[in-house]
């Protein structure tokens, strides 16, 4: 670990050398940028001649810095990127970026902490890139979340002006995540509704996969530009395809096998969640593709619906256990009134029609009716 | 998700089963409730029982009359092709049975996605040929009103928007569906005020109609 935090805060000794004499250095052959240039090119689906063109980039590139921002979250992206098999945080924080600034991963504190920051952005002027984690409060001038005096919206604006790019980690800084969840207390946004002026990538997930996470940054590091975005601001190759196109139960929904309940015949034979409310249908990211721990397995294949999760505003979408063809709001109350309108519009429209009748046939003075009970026909 | 399909699955569908439930409740009472016709002449001796006359003209009226097989083959056939496949693909599909379970408490069992589509795809097929049929026949085109027209086209869209839905043809899932829901939405507000209230109808009606030439002794 000692070496770990050396390495995440060395910045300008490092910063002077290439990434390849500095990896020379230390021992790091030619082969293993190759291998770590493979993994980004799988990861971000791009043709297998591009590991090499990015192994050249990358020995040419300098150490990246990097400011991490912690603001209004849970820090479940930082434990979720932790945990990244290939590249692993690691590779990153060793090899090839320098971590300049992480509330979350860093030993130093307090205004040591924040020199660090201030450092960093100096020396990096216009070349670093910054990682938000967490929706940014905007009510009562940002007041409901503070850190060394100053509003998360305030550091977020002082570090992104010379920011080279923005990385959106998590749903929480996308699209605001839970802390936007209806009432939305502190008026919490994400990222992009604040920064207008610098290429955002966003990364949502709650949290992101690690490997989508490492991938992302280990794509800008490599090709020095951004990946294919979607019209939500997500790589394209991690969130191009829905997860009920690529999840390994699909065959089930088309023969029209479904799990009802958590526990019945359907869920121990592993059939398709749709009924138990899976957003896949509508849900775009890797995790039937990736999956998570290494690529062990993903919610759905641990029997339990996607929960929609990279999707803006999934928190308030109706309970997670309603299936997509269902209302979002419950009907009784409004089916009920409805019924009970409709009965008595009848009612008193038959009996009004009634009272017409009686009035027509007293002054016609005609007998009573006798016979059949319908009125006229009314296909 | 989209802003659309959230709109759709929330306001729009609330709204529209709104509706739907008062307006069939509506018409269905308010004709149940209509006062009794004034009949002055007496009814024929030794005619059917009433029930007798009312279910023996709905099995009837399921086929056309020898005289006319031949040339109503068409329409009988297409349309009995027609309402069973809208049958099972409204009633068998386990998305929708989902739906129908959240309002009414229960549920049924599915059938097969791929089974449903295709009685998807024939009921799809049969609804544009009744409407080819009705604007090509000299007669039925002069019989129809805008209403066939209207409750022809309002059941066609949900069923090709369902279509394209479940085939992920076109559009992203998450519009296809939002659009299919809004489809729904807009087939539930206008099916009590026209003839698509003969799904309720068609059996009262046609039973009435046997009822009231039993007791009038035409031999049917």
């Amino acid at each position: 670990m000692a070496k770990l935090f050396k390495n995440m805060f060395a910045t300008s000794e490092s910063t002077a050398l290439t990434l390849g004499e500095e990896l020379a250095q230390k021992g790091v052959s030619r082969r293993q940028i190759l291998k770590f240039s493979s993994y980004v090119a799988a990861l971000m689906a791009l043709p297998a001649s591009y590991s090499t063109a990015i192994a050249e980039s990358l020995s040419k590139a300098r150490r990246q810095s990097v400011i991490w921002l912690s603001f209004q979250e849970c820090t479940g992206c930082t434990e979720s990127i932790t945990r990244s098999f290939s590249p692993s945080l690691e590779d990153l924080i060793f090899d090839f970026i320098s971590l300049d600034y992480s509330e979350a991963l860093m030993n130093v504190s307090g205004s040591a902490a924040e020199a660090a920051r201030k450092q960093a952005m100096e020396e990096n002027k216009g070349k670093y890139i910054v990682v938000v984690e967490g929706s940014i409060p905007l009510d009562k001038d940002g007041i409901y979340s503070v850190s060394g005096g100053h509003t998360n919206l305030d550091v977020l604006k002082e570090v992104a002006k010379d920011a080279m790019a923005i990385i959106s980690m998590g749903t929480c800084a996308s699209f605001g995540g839970i802390p936007a969840a209806h009432p939305n207390p502190t008026g919490a946004v994400g990222v992009h509704e604040i920064i207008k002026d610098k290429p955002i990538i966003n990364v949502p997930g709650c949290p992101p996969i690690p490997e989508v996470m490492t991938g992302t940054i280990a794509f800008l590091l490599s090709l020095g530009k951004i990946p294919e975005l979607d019209h939500l601001g997500r790589p394209k190759a991690f969130y191009g395809d829905n997860i009920h196109d690529r999840c390994y139960r699909r065959p089930f929904y088309e023969r029209g096998e479904f799990a009802n309940s958590f526990d019945d015949e359907g869920a121990r034979k592993g059939y398709c969640l749709f009924n138990l409310g899976c957003k896949g249908p509508v849900t775009y990211n890797a995790c039937a593709t990736i999956k998570w721990n290494g690529g062990v397995s993903f919610p759905i294949q641990s029997g339990h619906g996607c929960l929609g999760c990279s999707e803006p505003g999934f928190w308030d979408k109706g309970s997670f256990y309603s299936p997509l063809s269902t209302p979002t709001s419950g009907l009784g109350k409004a089916a009920m009134g409805a019924a009970a309108v409709g009965t008595a519009g009848a009612v008193v429209a038959s009996l009004v029609q009634r009272k017409r009748r009686e009035n027509i046939l007293k002054a016609a003075a005609v007998p009573k009716p006798t016979e059949t009970k319908l009125g006229a026909d009314d296909e | 998700m989209s802003d659309l399909l959230d709109f759709a699955r929330g306001p729009a569908l609330q709204v529209s089963v709104m509706i739907f439930i008062f307006g069939v409740l509506y018409r269905l009472i308010s004709l149940f409730l209509t006062p009794k016709n004034f009949i002055a002449s007496p009814a024929r001796e030794n005619v059917k029982g009433a029930f007798g006359a009312g279910v023996g003209e709905i099995v009837r009226r399921m086929i056309p009359d020898k005289e006319y097989m031949r040339k109503e083959m068409f329409a009988f056939l297409n349309g009995w092709a027609f309402h069973i496949g809208l049958a099972i693909t409204v009633f068998g599909l386990a998305g929708h049975i989902m739906f129908f379970k959240k309002i009414l408490g229960f549920g049924w069992w599915n059938l097969p996605s791929n089974f449903v589509m295709l009685a998807g795809v024939i009921t799809l097929f049969s609804l544009i040929a009744s409407l080819a049929h009705r604007l090509t026949d000299p007669v039925l085109r002069k019989l129809s009103t805008l209403d066939d027209y209207l409750s022809g086209g309002l059941t066609v869209l949900p069923v090709a928007t369902g279509l394209l839905a479940t085939m992920h043809l076109g559009l992203r899932y998450e519009t296809l569906i939002a659009i299919h829901i809004l489809s729904v939405c807009i087939f539930l507000i206008y099916f009590p005020f026209g003839k698509l209230m003969h799904a309720f109808l068609v059996f009262v009606t046609r039973a009435k109609t046997g009822v009231e030439m039993a007791r009038k002794g035409v031999k049917l």
